[in-house]
């Protein structure tokens, strides 16, 4: 009853399904607008004025040191914090009803035990009042075109660790959200299986369309995967440098982060790095 | 196979050890007791085969009144534990009573609720309900506010409702809880039906315990014991299948 081709956007029920639908249709969705954000916890300073502003289906990269409030970064962008100071806006929509424009994929793949890959992968539909039958329809072409083929009915503990991660980002995806917040969505992984994962999410953004928020602390995945990087200090965070990325997801990955452009763009965010320190 | 070989090791020594110092009157010696009165566990054999229309029509009533009493304390204690859940305020209200609830000394009241619901089934039921309940909702309390707080917010971004968010993760999160606390509860309602029984009841295995041992057949006391100690092996035991079942999510079931 869907269109299944394996070039279809995964977005596709969204145009039946979600409230989204009639702002993405006119191709300006996902514009994120971040300016003089400050974040505390108590006296503990965690965000320090961060200015940043992100075209729609734009991929951007946020770098920083272990600790330095990344996750705190993505949390009040998606919505689930309010910032003690400055403002962030999704679409000219602030606080606090950007949590429905945002979809947050965590750390940890965050997968519930009890569903299958198909039921985790689907629950942002089933959380909009479709039925479990249609969601499974929808959700299951999909997982074919993650490399999940087979294991529809499989738990979560039967999953690989990059398996799980597709999952999660499949699930992240079919929230229909024209913005996609991801906290180290490979941090878990073993390096082998990370750059494996890096290759096949550079495959899969163009495709998706979406704007991009990827928070990490390797600057090679962040410059290998985004439009443009943003270098954080250490706590409190603020932004020290802004890259643009050499060749934006040039494939074979190998190919990419030994080229040239790419080394030096490295070297320069390293020195940004250590210099915000 | 191999993990029920050293409990049945150990039952087998204790029961040999036992029916040794029986038959040799050890026991009432040094007791300075009638030998009678100690009955080796080949008695206690013989009285369950005896016995066994006793027994069985006995065991059937007990069972009847704990199923009904645990299936209250279920529904009941679940319920409790949602509202408890859900609600903060009445969370602080209402928690210093449920605790306060298990400090009502039951060997006490039931004589009470015997004189107020009669001598049928009502306050075998409400005793062992009342003992059932405190570790069923306290435990699945307990496993509702345990959830993971980064999977309700995976939950949030996704467009979850309150009550999505407890039915697809607060209430699965949940079950392996309350399977421990039923499971407690299980065990202890076995006593609740005995007590239930002593305080005025003309059957079930209560009531067979205190004739039998009024009248000093010590082999049909402790062969209505072992009937009693089945029942709740059994129960529990159903419990954990029905645990491995549902809940296999749950740490004690995916361990193993």
């Amino acid at each position: 009853m869907h269109t299944t081709s394996s070039k279809a956007p995964v977005a596709e029920p969204r145009s039946r399904v979600g409230p989204t639908a009639t702002r993405e249709s006119d191709g300006e969705a996902g514009a994120v607008a971040i300016s003089g954000l400050s974040h505390r916890f108590g006296t503990l300073e965690v965000i320090d004025r961060i200015d940043l502003s992100i075209r729609p289906a734009e991929v951007v990269g946020l770098v920083g040191p272990s600790g330095c409030g990344k996750s705190t970064l993505l949390e009040v962008v998606a919505g689930l914090r309010e910032p003690t100071g400055g403002s962030v806006s999704v679409d000219g929509d602030s606080d606090p009803s950007r949590l429905g424009s945002c979809a947050y994929m965590p750390q940890r793949d965050l997968l519930l035990p009890w569903l299958s890959a198909v039921d985790n992968a689907a629950i942002a539909l089933r959380n909009r009042g479709i039925g479990r039958t249609e969601a499974r329809e929808v959700t299951a072409p999909l997982l074919d075109r993650f490399g999940l083929k087979g294991f529809e009915r499989a738990r979560p503990f039967e999953l690989s660790g990059g398996m799980r991660q597709r999952v999660a980002f499949l699930r992240t995806v079919l929230a229909g959200k024209p913005v996609l917040l991801l906290d180290e969505p490979f941090g878990g992984l073993d390096a082998i299986t990370r750059g494996e994962m890096q290759e096949w999410l550079a495959g899969a953004l163009p495709v998706e369309r979406r704007t991009v928020l990827l928070v990490t602390h390797d600057v090679e995945e962040a410059l290998y995967l985004c439009d443009r990087v943003a270098i954080l200090s250490s706590r409190p965070a603020r932004i020290v440098a802004e890259l643009a990325a050499p060749s934006p997801r040039a494939r074979p990955r190998t190919d990419a982060v030994t080229s040239l452009d790419f080394t030096a763009a490295r070297e320069r965010a390293l020195a940004a790095l250590l210099g915000g320190r | 196979m191999r993990r029920w070989l050293l409990p049945l090791a150990i039952v087998i020594l204790l029961v040999a050890a036992w029916q040794f110092a029986a038959r040799t009157d050890a026991i009432a010696n040094a007791l300075r007791i009638e030998p009678f009165l100690v009955p080796a566990p080949s008695d206690i054999a013989q009285s369950l085969w005896q016995d066994r229309g006793l027994l069985g029509d006995s065991a059937w009533t007990t069972l009847q009144e704990v199923l009904a009493g645990f299936a209250l304390a279920v529904v009941a204690g679940v319920a409790f534990a949602v509202v408890l859940h859900l609600s903060e305020t009445l969370r602080r209200a209402f928690y210093p009573l449920l605790v306060a609830s298990q400090t009502v000394p039951i060997v006490v009241i039931a004589p009470i609720l015997v004189v107020w619901l009669g001598f049928g089934i009502g306050p075998k039921l409400v005793i062992i309900a009342l003992i059932c309940f405190f570790p069923i909702t306290v435990n699945t309390l307990d496993g509702l506010g345990s959830v993971d707080p980064d999977l309700v917010k995976m939950m949030r971004t996704l467009d979850a409702r309150r009550w999505q968010i407890f039915r697809r993760v607060e209430a699965p999160s949940a079950l392996p809880y309350f399977f421990s606390g039923a499971k407690i509860a299980v065990a202890v309602a076995v006593i609740g039906a005995v007590f239930g029984e002593w305080a005025g009841s003309n059957s079930g295995l209560g009531h067979l315990i205190q004739a039998a041992s009024a009248q000093l057949q010590t082999a049909r006391t402790f062969a209505a014991v072992v009937v009693l100690s089945l029942i709740a092996i059994a129960l529990f035991a159903l419990l954990a299948l029905l645990e491995r079942r549902i809940a296999w999510w749950g740490p004690r079931v995916a361990g193993r």
